[in-house]
């Protein structure tokens, strides 16, 4: 029997693909709108913000803070059940967008993950993407 | 301010049971939900003239509504929020009676989510979707819960709230359901370990299913169902029970913005607009029928519907206040039990809606003496990421 796996996003999904297609490279893709400056995530193809504007794709540094967390003791689901506890988190990146996660890299995210604590991606690698986790910054 | 009183409840039926052992369809939870109800209201099946439903039971939503039901509606409203669609309901009906559309409103909820097996908290969420949000979100695994217990993290790290005080929602309400039949046989059913009233002490202690939120700060997972019948002023005066008057409603949603307040709910913008149309304040109420999903729900909208300011709710809440016979301290929350000890099949909306109607006729097991104002706020949808918020505004004569 095949090893359970991460529910991956579909790479074809009209507003979401050019994000995914950047996971390749390990670029993190935010939209800005080039008249109100609005930034825009997850992507679309309009600017929520006005209706003249044109979205201009931007690259992030990857890092940002932990807004919030819950650490996960109990899942059915068939890949995260065997992985509880972990952390899912809203990280807000630098720029901006803000974006639901893990944060990984831990010894004990019962102890170690914390609100407000800086953080920088790390890309798991799958075939046809890569999916952005995070772990603490570097210090 | 003139306060309208264009619409009323006149009908409400909770079907009993939350375990049905797979003998019975959400469909016909729903049909015999609606009979009872109309049966409450004087009323029959001939008299209803538009229907509201959630559309969760599949084929072709309103059109196969009104067919199973054998109706011919002039108003079918199909608005699918998760939850609150039933606050949404009766808000629109309200409208469509008002505006001459229609005079007798059915609304119906069934669902098996228990028989069904339906994880509904620890689920976890499904991968590949052609949703673009749910297709940024799938891969980190929050289960539903997870998704409510960022916003205690967060309403802790913001204001100090702490999970002793989340826990006086969990035991105002069990004390409620200790006192409602139909809930104990509910947590009898579904094999709830040691029925009782419950201490601050048993909410804190019990078992962590999401950091922070412990197993008896979440809502079970029940079958059931119900139906609520609304009608015209005219109609209202010759129904079966006294009319339960809808006296203002709100509606809105929320979703994940840069920077945006994960603390603050939708129900910041329903509330203003349905105490306002009421012409009627928070400190009047004398029930608050709040979406008890989690205890950290209801903390929330407590706070964003005005009965405290934001950040106050966890010291508020503390020493009993939303207790049935506290009528004094502040309203009665959930006085059927809730979803926490009562009933939750997935969509709780509707029974918030039933059991303030029960209260302002004087039918409640846990019976405010002489209660006049209701809130009933459902919260659709996710809290922590994108939900919906309904508030509606009872009164009776």
């Amino acid at each position: 029997m095949n090893e359970p796996v991460r529910p991956l996003p579909r790479a074809d999904e009209f507003d979401t693909r050019e994000f995914w297609e950047g996971t390749k490279q390990h670029e993190f893709r935010y939209q800005q709108c080039n008249q109100c400056d609005e930034v825009v995530f997850y992507p679309r193809r309009h600017c929520p913000g006005c209706t003249a504007g044109e979205l201009i794709w931007k690259v992030s540094t990857g890092k940002g803070t932990v807004y919030t967390y819950s650490v996960v003791r109990q899942s059915y689901h068939p890949f995260f059940r065997n992985r509880v506890p972990y952390a899912v988190a809203w990280i807000d990146l630098e720029e901006g967008p803000r974006i639901l996660s893990n944060v990984v890299g831990v010894d004990d995210p019962l102890n170690d993950v914390s609100i407000g604590m800086a953080v920088q991606v790390e890309w798991e690698e799958h075939e046809n993407l890569n999916i952005p986790l995070f772990k603490p910054l570097a210090s | 301010m003139t306060q309208k009183r264009a619409a009323a409840i006149v009908g409400i039926h909770e079907y009993p049971s939350r375990d049905v052992e797979g003998e019975i369809s959400p469909l016909q939870v729903k049909a015999e939900s609606a009979a009872r109800a109309l049966e409450d209201a004087g009323l029959s099946w001939s008299d209803v003239d538009a229907v509201y439903d959630a559309g969760e039971g599949g084929g072709m939503g309103g059109l196969t509504i009104a067919e199973y039901f054998g109706l011919r509606p002039n108003v079918i409203d199909t608005t699918s929020v998760g939850g609150s669609s039933y606050e949404f309901h009766a808000a629109h009906a309200k409208r469509d009676i008002a505006a001459g559309k229609c005079s007798v409103a059915l609304l119906t909820y069934g669902s098996t989510a228990h028989s069904n097996a339906r994880a509904i908290g620890v689920g976890g969420r499904g991968g590949a979707s052609m949703h673009p949000a749910e297709n940024m979100d799938a891969f980190a695994g929050m289960t539903l819960i997870a998704n409510y217990a960022m916003v205690a993290h967060r309403h802790m790290h913001n204001y100090g709230t702490r999970s002793e005080q989340l826990a006086e929602i969990s035991i105002a309400t069990r004390l409620h359901a200790m006192r409602n039949p139909q809930a104990v046989k509910a947590m009898e059913d579904l094999e709830f370990l040691d029925i009782r009233e419950t201490t601050i002490e048993d909410v804190v202690s019990s078992r962590m299913i999401a950091d922070p939120l412990h197993l008896l700060e979440c809502c079970m997972i029940s079958d059931g169902g119900g139906a609520v019948v609304i009608a015209a002023p005219e109609i209202a005066r010759d129904c079966k029970k006294s009319p339960v008057w809808i006296l203002g409603s709100g509606e809105a949603t929320k979703y994940p913005t840069s920077g945006g307040d994960i603390t603050s709910s939708a129900a910041t913008q329903s509330g203003p607009q349905a105490f306002g149309e009421a012409g009627v304040t928070p400190a009047e109420m004398d029930i608050a029928m709040i979406y008890d999903s989690f205890s950290i729900t209801v903390l929330t909208l407590l706070e964003d519907l005005g009965f405290c300011r934001k950040g106050e709710g966890g010291s508020w809440v503390q020493g009993g206040r939303l207790r049935y016979d506290r009528p004094l301290d502040g309203p009665a929350l959930n006085t059927d039990g809730g979803g926490l000890s009562s009933n939750h099949p997935g969509m709780r909306g509707i029974f918030l809606l039933i059991e303030a109607a029960r209260q302002l006729r004087g039918e409640s097991c846990s019976q405010v003496t002489d209660a006049k104002l209701a809130v009933a706020h459902g919260n659709g949808g996710m809290l922590g990421s994108r939900h919906s918020a309904g508030t509606i505004i009872l009164g009776r004569d």
